[in-house]
């Protein structure tokens, strides 16, 4: 559709980088201490911005807090229209690199593009185009939740009329529609963290950032929380930046993933990329064989296991259970595939079913986090 | 295109930017109405200025023949402190009783104010919002200064509405003047007490703590304030020695006093309200005293009442912008997620 990507980019955007500058003069914490050498630096940083198409640029951003040093030199690159998954322990300063992002914390050292735009110096601007969710998202108790987003809305200087039906879509998206007209203090925490990402889609955004979003939310509601989020880059070419520990839904929802640890990325890119980075290097297939007597089944294996690049088959407890079958590198397990088919065909194996067992995220994570530190953040585009 | 974004109307027409303090304090304002605290407080306050009021009119018939001049009768209804009953009780008059009970209004829409949104998870949320920060303080203390100059305005022509219809004494224009300039300086020193209880709200972390610390300093301040300052007077400078020196020491006390809001409210508001309060210090010299004996008893004019006190209004202004810009200094530079 027209509406794609594309389309965020000419959108309000004339005449905002005047805006910008004036705002970084008014009395906010963050502006006020950087307004004597703003002018020097908005030109340098003016030609540092990232290309339009990287949404979200970190470099060398570091935040300490004393002798904590909460995210240290972190190099992040997010692209327009994915969604990126920021993967860590607690404590391993995802909030910490979400909240200087949207210039509600100023980073000691480093720099930070968000849309094109220095969060610290322009954070109004930056948070007019950023939807936030923070974790443990609240309302006002006392408001109904249409209410709670009629503020947010009035808060982005949105019309009325226009705000109402907005949110109106909005509640219908997360599924609170016949819920909304309740007081939030009767609403479970799921029904908070879906009302949070409402509030985040009321300003029609260009960026989403999630700051764990899912954590409360039922099984089924998960699925249909990810499927909005993907139909939302889909169909609005929304970049979504989302935080989150539960590794499975950060698997099946995210484009690339950044793995943090103790305040450092220890590795970004896709899944595949990761699996490559963090893997042992070798493939794994399933084998799904209808065998019977043991004989056969012996003879299968002694087959299988002939196969050049093969290092290991691992038959099942029972007969009927697949049979894993271990390559000594994983480029190779295609190869390995086709030669296996070979072979069942040619001896009349009784093979029901072949696949490449994919590493699970989990299984990267638990190697990523494993790994000594001193490896350093290294960037996998 | 699915039907999601088709209902999504287009944003690119904005309304009218209002600033972001306006937003804030346009829905604080509507809360604070809306809350129970506000109801309580204007069905205390409103009592604790009718009570002394009755009891005034009552007196007044006295008092009124003492009054040299009428048009200052009516406005004795709020400064008189009347006798009850035959045991020599005398309550405190509508200023005094005001005094005690004003600074509870301030703190109470105030002391929850920065660490409620903290409790609540919504502070994140409203700072990622297109806001600066320090809208969000000042919202909430023009929401607070609302809803008291509501409340007082209220309660003070509520009672002033009664005081007519018992006492049928239309006030005179100098009169009405003086009772708007007294609600003016009522609100300033209500202003301070919200101020410090935004400055406990931003920097204490619990709602229930901040209520509790400004509470305590309000009795401390306002009942055991003049008894500790005089304590500390009496060492300080003691009432003993020669005339001159018993003087001097006097005046030293008067000025150790006029630490406390609540003396600087008093003495401004008794000076508006009766044009008889011709000087609000003791003379600190003997000729000071000759001069003041031998002064003709007569009314002030509003403008001189009002030159006298100038220094208390200007002492309470200034104790009012420091606990502010104190308030907002510290929210500021506080990390959101502390």
């Amino acid at each position: 559709m027209s509406d794609g990507p594309g389309r965020i980019a000419p959108k309000r955007r004339p005449g905002r980088r005047l805006a910008t500058a004036s705002e970084a003069g008014a009395p906010t914490g963050s502006a006020t201490s950087t307004r004597a050498a703003s002018a020097p630096l908005d030109r340098r940083s003016l030609e540092r911005r990232p290309p339009d198409d990287v949404r979200i640029r970190t470099r060398a951003l570091t935040k300490r807090y004393g002798d904590l040093v909460a995210v240290d030199r972190l190099d992040l690159d997010v692209k327009a229209g994915e969604i990126f998954g920021l993967l860590g322990q607690n404590g391993a300063g995802k909030t910490t690199t979400i909240l200087m992002l949207l210039g509600l914390t100023e980073p000691t050292s480093g720099e930070a593009w968000v849309a094109g735009l220095d969060p610290t110096r322009g954070p109004l601007e930056v948070k007019r185009r950023v939807g936030y969710m923070p974790d443990s998202v609240g309302f006002y108790g006392d408001m109904t939740g249409r209410e709670n987003l009629r503020y947010t809305a009035r808060l982005n200087r949105i019309a009325p009329a226009e705000a109402a039906a907005t949110i109106e879509v909005v509640l219908g998206q997360v599924g609170l529609a016949d819920r909304a007209d309740d007081r939030v203090d009767t609403y479970s925490r799921g029904m908070l963290q879906r009302l949070g990402i409402a509030d985040a889609l009321v300003k029609d955004p260009d960026i989403l950032i999630l700051d764990e979003p899912t954590t409360a939310i039922d099984p089924l509601g998960v699925g249909e929380i990810l499927d909005l989020l993907r139909g939302l880059v889909r169909e609005r070419g929304l970049t979504i930046l989302l935080s989150s520990h539960l590794l499975n839904q950060v698997q099946s929802v995210c484009d690339r993933i950044g793995i943090f640890a103790s305040g450092r990325l220890i590795g970004q890119g896709t899944m595949a990329q990761l699996a490559a980075r963090f893997g042992d290097g070798t493939g794994h297939l399933e084998l799904g064989l209808d065998v019977d007597d043991p004989a056969t089944a012996e003879r299968a294996r002694a087959l299988v296991a002939a196969v050049d690049g093969v290092t290991s088959v691992r038959t099942g407890a029972t007969p009927s259970d697949p049979w894993v079958v271990t390559v000594a590198s994983a480029p190779d397990a295609k190869r390995v595939r086709i030669a296996i088919l070979a072979i069942v065909a040619a001896h009349a194996l009784p093979l029901t079913s072949i696949r490449e067992v994919v590493p699970s995220l989990e299984d990267i994570y638990r190697r990523a986090v494993a790994l000594p530190a001193q490896r350093g953040p290294e960037v996998a585009a | 295109m699915t039907e999601t974004t088709a209902a999504l109307p287009a944003r690119r027409a904005r309304s009218v930017p209002r600033a972001g303090w306006m937003v804030v304090a346009g829905k604080e304002f509507g809360d604070h109405l809306l809350s129970a605290r506000f109801i309580v407080l204007v069905i205390v306050l409103g009592l604790a200025a009718a009570i002394p009021l009755y009891f005034a009119a009552a007196a007044i018939r006295e008092v009124a023949s003492s009054v040299t001049d009428a048009q200052a009768v009516f406005i004795a209804l709020f400064w008189l402190a009347p006798d009850v009953g035959t045991g020599g009780i005398t309550l405190p008059s509508v200023v005094g009783f005001l005094g005690y009970v004003a600074p509870l209004l301030g703190l109470a829409f105030a002391f929850d104010a920065i660490n409620g949104e903290r409790a609540d998870g919504t502070l994140p949320r409203l700072l990622s919002q297109p806001i600066h920060r320090d809208d969000v303080v000042n919202g909430k203390f023009a929401a607070g200064l609302s809803v008291i100059g509501l409340v007082l305005v209220c309660v003070v022509g509520g009672i002033s509405a009664f005081g007519l219809i018992r006492l049928g004494i239309v006030p005179a224009a100098p009169e009405v003047l003086r009772i708007v300039l007294w609600v003016l300086v009522t609100f300033i020193y209500v202003s301070l007490w919200l101020a410090f209880g935004m400055l406990l709200s931003v920097v204490v972390h619990r709602a229930a703590t901040s209520a509790l610390i400004g509470f305590g300093t309000w009795l401390l301040l306002t009942f055991f304030g003049g008894l500790i300052v005089s304590l500390i007077g009496g060492v300080i400078a003691p009432l003993a020695g020669t005339v001159e020196e018993q003087l001097r020491n006097n005046s030293l006390q008067e000025g150790l006093r006029r630490l406390l809001p609540d003396t600087l409210y008093r003495e401004a508001s008794l000076t508006l309200l009766n044009p008889q309060v011709t000087s609000v210090s003791t003379p600190a010299t003997i000729g000071g005293y000759e001069q003041a004996a031998q002064r003709i008893p007569s009314l002030l004019s509003l403008d001189q009442s009002f030159i006298l006190v100038w220094p208390q209004v200007v002492g309470l202004v200034a104790m009012t912008v420091a606990c502010f810009a104190l308030a907002y200094v510290a929210f500021m530079r506080q990390e959101v997620r502390a």
